[in-house]
């Protein structure tokens, strides 16, 4: 692929120029380089210069995973009752709103069914745009219901975190979740029923405490943060410096928290072949 | 013969100065409710003042033998002081209480164990990893059967704080927690945890060996142990690493104690970015033993002696263990399967609180 800044040189400047009026450039966060939001679209939303995995919403995640891009939408008339009536600075119901009118779902989750190379998968896929991708009691529940569904079903799961963990806002209701989950990953896992976590940038709390590190395989994006404490509040309790590469994905595979590191654009692949891996003998034998 | 109805002049004399020191007490406890920051100190110093009144009377009570109306006056008293305490309980907010849960004297894991399970014997290590004494567990006896028992432990004094690491456990200390439970199912014996942790430790080895792993593993594991399972929160319940050891077949929480998914200081300095707004985080968050309760989080709470277990821990760890044999004893009479279903059932149904609408187009 040919981008502007090698055999373009002269566009350079106006590229920049366009940023401010036209948003046709974006500015990749890692190289700093100036990108064209066109070949940032044609390349997964991935820098072409430096491999950077830009932050993508949850239904481009699940267009880019599922065959034709297509894929059923379920369990998407939950809302929140706001359970404490919280409000800080601002009050959570208009936070919910907002967040709402934003990204056109109910919460911070989009559960589909669709086939991934054939196979039908129900998904689970994250979305970070909305209330930083935390997990109130809907979200718990949504993904709850795709464990549930992909158990009864006997249909592999498959769930993208994007989250930054329990959302405070329903206290102590948002923590339940986890347990909530975890159980009903405890009931799939007996059934041998096949779950792959996808950890994507940011990925960290309660999320990663509970159904994220609980995959048959627990793959990551590069670069991902993934963890259980948030770098800032590590700094502050330790008193010194965080590692480079503290919390990234390949941090973690390291230190052997991760099955593997796998490229945006393979992604559907590994998924695909693990799949295969993970079908019981009986029932290639059924198949056959 | 007169003389054993009616009091001496005495005695009358300190009944009256009894009673204005209570009064003055109660006075002290009145005026310091909404006076910011100043009222638990106030409550500690009227506490103090309750406890010497109470050498008082009980002085009198053995003065006054057998005569009537003293002991009724004495006893009088003695109900007022009661009553005082109970108010002053009553009265804290969210965040007094979640100090009272964090008091210096408030008995630990650690110091219930060893009331109430007095043969108790440690294990340790992860076997992978270390042991980390931030969780302690053991074998123990508990009215007539035999009992896994896990629990935190803050430590007392600075060294032992430095040992226990202030209570916050490593991965590799839910890892022995875990070990201990399936060491449990396997010989088919109950399993009581008991809580009081600020958090999973936020450190950089923690990170590096898996905090998160070791947590959500646990949960996932927990939800289908094999035998009867009662977790109680004594102090703090501090979000993720409450919960790592807390997926139970019942959920108890102390009088005093608190369940939250974050410090009351820690969503102030984020929602407010302020962390002196900790006493209105403590309020939203309703992270006190009666919200739990309500919110169906909690299914008992264990009542406390008035003014708060550290007044009477020998009281407050009978409270328990009647409490603990209450539930073990409910939970020992279902079969394995219906054990495992209830448990499920529990947390599949909590913290339903989302309603169905159309979805968006
Ligand atoms: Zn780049």
């Amino acid at each position: 692929m040919a981008w502007f800044k090698r055999e373009h040189g002269e566009l350079d400047t106006s590229g920049e120029k366009r940023v401010k009026t036209e948003g046709l450039w974006v500015k990749c966060d890692q190289c700093r380089q100036i990108i064209w939001k066109k070949d940032l679209d044609q390349n997964l939303h991935v820098c072409p210069k430096c491999d950077r995995h830009f932050r993508i919403d949850a239904r481009t995640r699940l267009s880019y995973l599922l065959d034709d891009g297509k894929y059923e939408v379920e369990d998407n008339n939950l809302v929140s009752t706001n359970p404490l009536q919280f409000t800080d600075l601002k009050a959570y119901s208009d936070r919910l709103k907002r967040s709402q009118q934003d990204t056109g779902l109910n919460d911070a989750v989009i559960n589909a069914r669709g086939t991934l190379d054939g196979k039908p998968v129900i998904v689970s896929a994250m979305e970070y745009s909305f209330i930083g991708g935390s997990m109130g009691a809907v979200v718990g529940e949504m993904i709850t219901r795709a464990v549930e569904k992909a158990t009864a079903g006997k249909l592999p799961l498959i769930v993208i975190s994007a989250s930054g963990g329990a959302r405070m806002m329903e206290g102590v209701i948002s923590l339940m979740q986890l347990a909530k989950i975890s159980a009903a990953l405890a009931r799939m896992d007996t059934a041998k029923v096949p779950y792959i976590s996808v950890m994507t940038d940011p990925t960290t709390g309660g999320t990663t405490a509970s159904f994220a590190m609980l995959g048959d395989l627990n793959i990551a994006e590069p670069g991902a943060l993934i963890g259980f404490a948030g770098p800032r509040v590590i700094e502050q309790t330790i008193r010194q410096k965080l590692p480079e590469g503290f919390q990234r994905s390949e941090f973690l595979l390291q230190h052997g928290m991760l099955d593997a590191v796998v490229h945006r654009r393979d992604l559907k692949s590994y998924i695909s072949r693990s799949l295969d891996f993970m079908k019981a003998p009986a029932d290639s034998v059924a198949s056959a | 013969m007169a003389n054993e109805t009616e009091l001496s002049s005495q005695q009358s004399g300190m009944l009256s100065a009894l009673d204005f020191w209570i009064c003055a007490v109660e006075a002290v406890c009145h005026t310091a409710v909404g006076r910011e920051g100043s009222y638990m100190e106030a409550v500690s110093k009227a506490q103090d003042e309750l406890e010497r009144i109470e050498t008082q009377i009980q002085q009198l009570q053995t003065v006054a033998g057998d005569n009537q109306d003293a002991q009724k006056q004495l006893q009088v008293l003695h109900d007022r002081i009661e009553a005082l305490r109970r108010q002053m309980a009553g009265q804290l907010t969210p965040w007094e209480r979640t100090e009272l849960a964090r008091h210096a004297n408030r008995p630990y894991p650690l110091d219930y164990i060893e009331r109430i399970f007095p043969d108790f014997s440690e294990i340790h290590g992860d076997r992978s990893f270390g042991d980390d004494a931030a969780m302690v567990c053991g074998m123990a006896r508990f009215r007539g059967r035999e009992v896994l028992v896990l629990g935190t432990q803050k430590g007392r004094d600075t060294k032992q704080r430095v040992h226990r690491n202030f209570g916050q456990p490593n991965p590799e200390g839910y890892r022995k927690a875990l070990r201990a439970m399936k060491f449990a199912e396997k010989w088919r014996r109950p399993v009581i945890s008991l809580i009081d942790v600020v958090g999973a430790y936020p450190g950089l080895g923690a990170e590096e060996r898996g905090q998160a792993e070791a947590i959500a593993h646990n949960l996932r594991e927990m939800a289908r142990l094999q035998v009867p399972f009662v977790a109680v929160i004594t102090g703090e319940g501090g979000s993720g690493g409450a919960l790592a050891i807390a997926v139970a077949d019942r959920v108890l929480m102390m009088e005093n104690s608190i369940y939250s998914v974050i410090s009351p200081e820690g969503c102030a300095s984020i929602m407010w970015r302020d962390s002196t707004k900790k006493d209105i985080a403590a309020q939203a968050l309703r992270i006190t033993a009666k919200d739990n309760l309500e919110l169906g989080i909690c299914d008992e709470v264990i009542p406390e002696p008035a003014g708060g277990a550290h007044h009477d821990p020998d009281a407050a760890a009978n409270s328990l263990a009647d409490m603990l044999e209450k539930h073990l004893s409910e939970l020992e009479k279902l079969p394995t399967d219906a054990l495992l279903n209830a448990r499920y059932d529990k947390f599949r149904k909590m913290a339903q609180y989302f309603e169905v609408q159309t979805a968006p187009a």
